[in-house]
């Protein structure tokens, strides 16, 4: 097993903040912070690779396949590259009702991503067909690097996947706006400094 | 059926997401009021109450506070159970954007009734806003001195640590969360021991769902008997109800348990979309078995959905008009319970699987006759047949659209096709 801190993904100010986010939960309970430490793997590398998996487990005492047993259950860690930008179009019945189908096959035109892929080839974006994003009431629901946008239409998905190829960042519906799927990973390990809106 | 609103009064205040618009509001009158009370008051004053938990299962609140023992040597928890991932419920999100302060003031009592010092709030990890906007109460909460060593001057200690998902609507049940707060996979653990017991980490736990929570303040504040003013005997207070899909004004709204479907769905979602026809609507979220436009006057409670052979759930109302296939519906409601099994139990894991694919060709006109009995053995065979709820929700979609829609999945299997597609399909066979 590799010394505490000679990894190539915690290393320097990333493994101040794994060390941080460890700090977060009572003591002798570091196993708690697998999911924000994998969180912050992501926003790290844009994926969590197998590096990852193993530096994780030697922070908090565990072995790399029981990080991966847990990187593995849930969906919002990404195993395989990933594009830029995550593109998360529900079409669960709330959505699926108010046309959700018809916005997920635009986003996926829109990205260039083929059928059976998910991820364009340029790179930029990874679709993803998402089940209800506790959106029901602004349907159909439509995260991108998990900001919201509300009641989107074909239409609009192909604006929004236009304007983010162009280099932007589309405004969301509510709340702060994450750059790149990396930035909103950042986030989710609980580590971005966002300004009171 | 209007309602003074509770939850929501704060909601037309945009400064009630800051502590200070939530303290000029009246917050945090609860909290200050329970540091001064014995924790066997505060379990108490909820019991008389007779707030049922909102997270979808009714069980009483202050019932469970009262199971946690206080002498085992271990430390107790709260963890508030923010995973709401049921499809259809969008209501603790927006509790919780609009005044995240009322529910760090409900679990800080009943951290306090229950003598915890570490609370944990579970927030689903597609929430990211809202778990932000919980970070930055948090933050103003310990600064004013409503968490912390010494909350509200009592020199009690009491800790909030925010924790968020990953994806897994598993984790909205109660032993899957607390083992995925643990940093394990969200699978589901054997009761007993009750979490009350033997909850996180081994440790005496109470579960509540946020919209629970956000009810104790006004409990503690302003009585038992003013709680039950509204609402039913069995099923007293107000309840957040979701309305979405054909409606013509899809929303949250506060409403007395009890009210009918009709009111709900005529004077707050605004009627049906477009003037269409109402079919069919879930009352609770997806899991929850769907009624007709038979059930439109059932009242919106616990006991009235049960007799109509329902549930309540999370009050999430999903409506369907005369163009919506039950059939395709369906075959979605299931597919999600199929991605989101978590593989523990051979009932859920393949029941789901296979129904998914047995409905979807169904759907597509290649169902055979054989089909329809095959849906009713696998609904049979898996409602109750698993460690937790996840598989009944495939169920209740399979036996209740049957029950009620049997003509229409033994049309598509007489024509070959969906009978609500306008033209028959080009079908190609493919030898297989």
């Amino acid at each position: 097993m590799a010394a505490e801190g000679s990894g190539t993904v915690f290393s320097g100010a990333a493994l101040d903040d794994a060390r941080r986010i460890i700090d977060r939960y009572p003591a002798s309970r570091e196993r708690s912070a697998i999911m924000p430490l994998l969180y912050l793997a992501q926003s790290i590398d844009g994926m969590v690779t197998d590096d990852a998996l193993r530096e994780i487990g030697e922070l908090i005492g565990i072995t790399t396949a029981e990080v991966e047993a847990v990187a593995t259950f849930y969906s919002m860690y990404r195993l395989r590259p990933t594009g830029e930008h995550v593109v998360n179009v529900c079409t669960n019945l709330a959505c699926k009702l108010r046309g959700a189908n018809a916005v997920y096959e635009a986003a996926h035109d829109a990205a260039g991503v083929a059928h059976g892929a998910e991820r364009s080839d340029d790179g930029l974006f990874t679709v993803h067909e998402e089940e209800c994003l506790g959106v029901c009431d602004f349907a159909p629901a439509v995260q991108i690097d998990f900001c919201n946008h509300d009641q989107v239409t074909p239409e609009r998905m192909r604006e929004l996947i236009a304007t983010l190829r162009g280099g932007e960042v589309p405004a969301p519906a509510r709340g702060p706006v994450f750059a790149s799927f990396k930035a909103a990973s950042r986030a989710l390990a609980g580590l971005e400094e966002v300004a009171a809106s | 059926m209007t309602v003074e609103p509770r939850l929501t009064r704060n909601w037309s205040n945009p400064d009630a997401v800051g502590i200070d618009g939530y303290v000029a509001a009246g917050g945090y009158a609860g909290l200050r009021t329970a540091v001064t009370m014995s924790d066997a008051d505060i379990v108490e004053v909820v019991k008389a109450s007779g707030l049922r938990g909102r997270g979808g299962a009714g069980f009483p609140t202050g019932m469970k506070w009262g199971f946690v023992p206080r002498d085992t040597g271990k430390p107790t928890y709260v963890v508030v159970n923010f995973d709401e991932s049921e499809p259809g419920t969008c209501n603790n999100r927006e509790l919780a954007e609009r005044e995240p302060h009322r529910l760090l003031e409900g679990t800080a009592i009943a951290a306090r009734a229950i003598g915890c010092e570490t609370a944990f709030i579970y927030v689903r990890g597609e929430y990211l806003w809202q778990s932000i906007v919980l970070e930055r109460a948090i933050a103003e909460a310990y600064e004013g001195g409503y968490l912390g060593a010494d909350v509200a001057g009592s020199g009690t200690r009491i800790d909030i640590v925010l924790h968020r998902g990953a994806g897994a609507y598993i984790c909205g049940e109660e032993t899957a969360l607390l083992n995925s707060l643990e940093g394990l996979r969200g699978q589901p653990r054997l009761r007993p021991p009750f979490p009350a017991v033997e909850g996180l980490y081994a440790s005496p736990t109470v579960i509540n769902n946020v919209e629970t929570l956000m009810n104790v303040p006004d409990i503690v504040e302003r009585g038992a008997d003013w709680f039950r003013e509204v609402g039913t005997e069995k099923s007293p207070g107000t309840k957040m109800v979701t309305i979405s899909g054909k409606v013509e004004r899809p929303g949250n709204y506060e409403i007395a348990l009890g009210t009918p479907f009709r009111e709900v769905l005529e004077e707050l979602g605004g009627g049906m979309l477009g003037g269409g026809t109402l079919k069919a609507w879930t009352p609770g979220g997806s899991s929850t078995p769907m009624l007709t436009a038979a059930h439109v006057d059932t009242g919106l409670d616990y006991e009235s959905l049960a007799a109509a052979g329902s549930m309540l759930g999370t009050a999430a109302i999903m409506v369907m008009d005369e163009t919506d296939c039950v059939v395709d519906c369906a075959q979605r409601m299931v597919a999600f319970y199929a991605h989101e099994s978590c593989g523990k139990c051979t009932p859920c894991r393949e029941g789901s699987w296979w129904a998914t694919r047995v409905l979807e060709r169904i759907e597509d006109g290649y169902g055979r006759e054989v089909d329809i009995p095959l849906m009713h053995d696998v609904g049979k065979n898996t409602l109750f047949r698993a460690f937790c709820a996840l598989a009944d929700g495939t169920a209740s979609v399979i036996n209740s659209s049957l029950q009620h829609f049997a003509d229409e999945y033994e049309e598509h299997v007489r024509l070959g096709r969906c009978p609500l597609q306008d033209a028959p399909v080009e079908q190609e066979v493919v030898a297989s």
